[in-house]
């Protein structure tokens, strides 16, 4: 499991706008880069990011080799009602991780 | 007399393709980049507004270079950003990242961070919900470079 770190209010009032930031641990190996032996180092990217709002889908990234290494997101959304936030990653050789966080909307 | 002229001919002659030579691979870049602007935009006219690009105009480390895309949209169910594309020019590949925004985002605001493998012209086009596309521009000057992008 990577690790993450995700930023995101704990408590919203109904309507208003909440920034989200995302930030996972991760190498984003491009593919195009020679390793210590001469060889290049086989591809291994996060290639999508998605984030759910009780499981309505609010925001989406398809992400290529010149994202940075630990790729950070930060984006916005409409607090609407009281739930859950889940972000999911996914990559190649199958790589994924699902993270959530609960917000509560007054 | 006319052995001057033939070499001055020749010499003129050297430098102008000596020019070409040298335009070219820009011009050839230059192209692949919009040929990938053109295909995410489907074929519509990308036009330049509304769209603003926060990046430092000189990097000091390409590897992690903290971009802002900010589109001028009320974020409405009527009317709002339904996504945001960053291009490059001179990394292996010309896409960077694709955002898929819809009207519950409030804002259309994203922030994130990308390598730059040498200087060079980074452009970010938004997909309107009425169909339209908006871009803009930025040259950057990157000091040291991502390994590779």
């Amino acid at each position: 499991m990577a690790r993450t770190l995700i930023t995101a209010p704990a408590t919203a009032k109904r309507g208003e706008v909440i920034e989200l930031r995302t930030l996972i641990a991760h190498p984003m190996e491009t593919g195009f880069r020679p390793g210590a032996d001469g060889l290049l180092l086989p591809r291994n990217l996060i290639t999508r990011f998605s984030c759910r709002y009780n499981d309505e889908l609010v925001f989406s990234a398809d992400l290529h080799a010149a994202m940075a290494a630990n790729p950070y997101i930060a984006f916005f959304t409409t607090a609407t009602e009281s739930g859950t936030l889940s972000f999911r990653w996914e990559g190649d050789h199958g790589f994924s991780q699902t993270e959530t966080v609960a917000i509560s909307v007054s | 007399m006319n052995t001057a002229l033939q070499r001055r001919e020749l010499l003129q002659f050297g430098l102008a393709a000596g020019g070409l030579l040298l335009v070219r691979p820009v011009r050839a870049t230059s192209f692949e980049m919009q040929s990938a602007i053109a295909d995410y935009a489907s074929g519509a006219p990308v036009k330049p507004g509304k769209v603003k690009f926060d990046i430092p105009p000189l990097v000091e480390n390409g590897n992690g270079v903290p971009i802002t895309i900010s589109v001028d949209s009320p974020m409405t169910a009527a009317e709002h950003v339904t996504g945001i594309a960053v291009f490059n020019e001179r990394n292996p590949q010309r896409d960077v990242v694709r955002f898929t925004l819809g009207p519950r985002a409030g804002r259309a605001v994203v922030s994130t961070r990308i390598r730059l493998a040498t200087s060079q012209q980074l452009v970010a086009v938004a997909r309107l919900s009425d169909g339209t596309f908006w871009s803009q521009g930025v040259d950057v000057l990157v000091t040291l470079a991502a390994c590779l992008e």
